[in-house]
């Protein structure tokens, strides 16, 4: 098994309250799902749209955002999963994509000594 | 754990107003944006961290922060309620101000004065009950257009100039003067009654969204009866009246309450709890000499709903609670809801000639089960080519699938 980061970019932030509640259900029963599987290494966190941006020798500091909106990432999590292929066939159960959103997958990388 | 249903609908309407009463109804535009932020922060953080052990504390406090972050940066730039504009420029009274205004009593305060807001005399009953649905129920456009069963186009129009009214209103309604109070009280009543009918009555197919609209009703009379200048013999009866319809809806075949339905309800699906604590409000809706239309209305429908059996009905009853009805509020429905209590009474022959004596009936011609009475009555006297062509053109009036399929069954039964 290896290791595998999903980076949630973008998604959809409009929607009635009864279609939020809906996506945030699909977000739990998702996670449940890959929790059960075996496939979650650590849930990770949600992110803050916000933030700075430090950058350069001058450390020039900016505000966010970073990306365009439906690029900023809105979250993290690590998952285990066979290979590559396997990762992204695993994200694909993610609610993002009902609300304009992408996963990044991407392996951690390994050493091997 | 799963939140509850509706938990964020549902809060969506208290966070509104607590949030409209601080800011000032002219921002009523930014409260929606900070409802919707919470929500959004809720998503991100319960799909993570799970839900948290109290979920509607949660999304007050998380609306209550961004409400503080909102009014430190924007208090130069903005005026705010006006009532609350001193103790929101000081850092000394901001916090506990707006903590004050997010505390349990208040908030309820807020739903109340939000809904006599919405039930302005300068906005139609139509516009009233679309706008207490879409701000103090959480029901967006979308949903509010299939609850109504009219067109997005149609209902956002409504919704917007409705907002415009309200958000141009300056002030929001004053629910601590007993006077205005009064004065307004019967129409937010009739607006409760006509959301509490569109879902009871009303032509959406979904079932689903018809009992949402009932509960509603239901829980919204309610905080107005828990407010001493709201509980009055006639809102208590107004709550009775939806208390004992919503008994009986779980037993109900999904359409109006007219005769053949009724036949064939299974009783022992009626909501026994509900129907106790209707029998409760009506008997305190009795303590004055007021005897309003919801007084007689809830009336019936106890007779309706402490039948055991349909045969068992107090026919009589029934029809002296509808004559009465028409000396206060006289309408075809009612008196075609009379003329079929009759029938039930003196039978199908009878029924006819009181249908036929309605006046203003042509008032009921685009109502499909006012056809469909009709062709009931008409199957009762024997005359099976009349009663089809009544089914006929009630199916050419079907709202919904549900009532064709009804209407054809029925045509089926004219042999």
């Amino acid at each position: 098994m290896s290791e595998f980061v999903y980076l949630y970019r973008g998604g959809s932030r409009e929607g009635s309250p009864e279609q939020m509640q809906q996506v945030m259900q699909k977000w739990m029963a998702w996670f449940k799902e890959l929790a059960e599987k075996g496939h979650i290494k650590d849930r990770g966190q949600p992110l803050e749209r916000s933030g700075r941006l430090v950058k350069g020798k001058q450390k020039t500091v900016t505000d966010g955002p970073f990306a365009e909106a439906k690029d900023v990432v809105g979250g993290y999590t690590l998952v285990e999963a066979r290979d590559l292929e396997h990762a992204v066939e695993l994200s694909k159960g993610c609610p993002i994509f009902e609300r304009e959103g992408a996963v990044e997958v991407r392996p951690v990388m390994k050493i091997n000594m | 754990m799963e939140p509850s249903e509706h938990l964020f609908r549902r809060e969506s309407g208290r966070m509104v107003a607590v949030l409209t009463r601080i800011f000032g109804v002219h921002n009523l535009a930014l409260a929606e944006d900070v409802v919707q932020d919470a929500f959004c922060r809720a998503l991100e953080t319960w799909a993570f961290r799970g839900v948290p052990e109290n979920p509607s504390a949660w999304l007050m406090t998380a609306a209550k922060n961004r409400a503080l972050d909102v009014l430190r940066r924007e208090r130069t730039a903005r005026t705010f309620a006006p009532e609350l504009t001193r103790q929101l420029e000081s850092e000394w009274t901001l916090a506990p101000t707006v903590e004050e205004e997010f505390g349990p009593a208040a908030v309820r305060d807020d739903e109340l004065r939000m809904m006599f807001s919405c039930c302005s005399p300068r906005l139609s009953e139509e516009a009233q009950v679309a706008l207490i649905l879409h701000i103090l129920c959480g029901f967006s456009v979308d949903e509010t257009a299939s609850a109504f069963v009219s067109s997005h186009a149609a209902v956002e129009k409504r919704i917007v100039r409705s907002k415009k009214v309200l958000a141009g209103s300056k002030k929001l309604f004053d629910i601590s003067g007993a006077e205005d109070f009064a004065r307004r009280l019967p129409a937010v009543q009739r607006a409760l009654y006509l959301l509490f009918n569109e879902g009871y009555h009303g032509a959406s197919p979904e079932k689903a969204v018809r009992v949402e609209l009932c509960q509603e009703a239901l829980r919204l009379t309610s905080i107005l009866s828990k407010n001493p200048l709201g509980a009055t013999p006639s809102t208590y009866a107004l709550a009775a009246l939806m208390s004992l319809n919503a008994a009986r809806l779980p037993a109900r075949l999904d359409l109006s309450g007219n005769l053949t339905v009724l036949a064939e309800q299974d009783r022992s699906q009626f909501d026994q709890a509900l129907a106790e604590e209707g029998l409760r409000l009506l008997e305190r809706s009795a303590t004055g000499p007021e005897l309003s239309d919801y007084h007689v209305e809830a009336a019936i429908a106890w007779v309706h709903t402490s039948a055991q059996r349909t045969e068992d009905t107090d026919w009589a009853m029934i029809i002296s609670l509808y004559d009465k009805l028409m000396a206060i509020r006289p309408s075809p429905i009612v008196a075609l809801n009379r003329a079929i209590a009759i029938a039930q009474r003196d039978g199908p022959q009878r029924g006819l000639e009181e249908i036929h004596a309605i006046q203003d009936a042509e008032r009921l011609a685009k109502y499909p089960f006012y056809h469909a009475a009709l062709g009931e009555l008409e199957i009762g006297t024997g005359h099976l080519e009349e009663a089809r062509e009544h089914f006929g053109v009630a199916l050419k009036l079907a709202r919904n699938p549900m009532e064709r399929s009804f209407f054809e069954h029925r045509i089926g039964a004219c042999k």
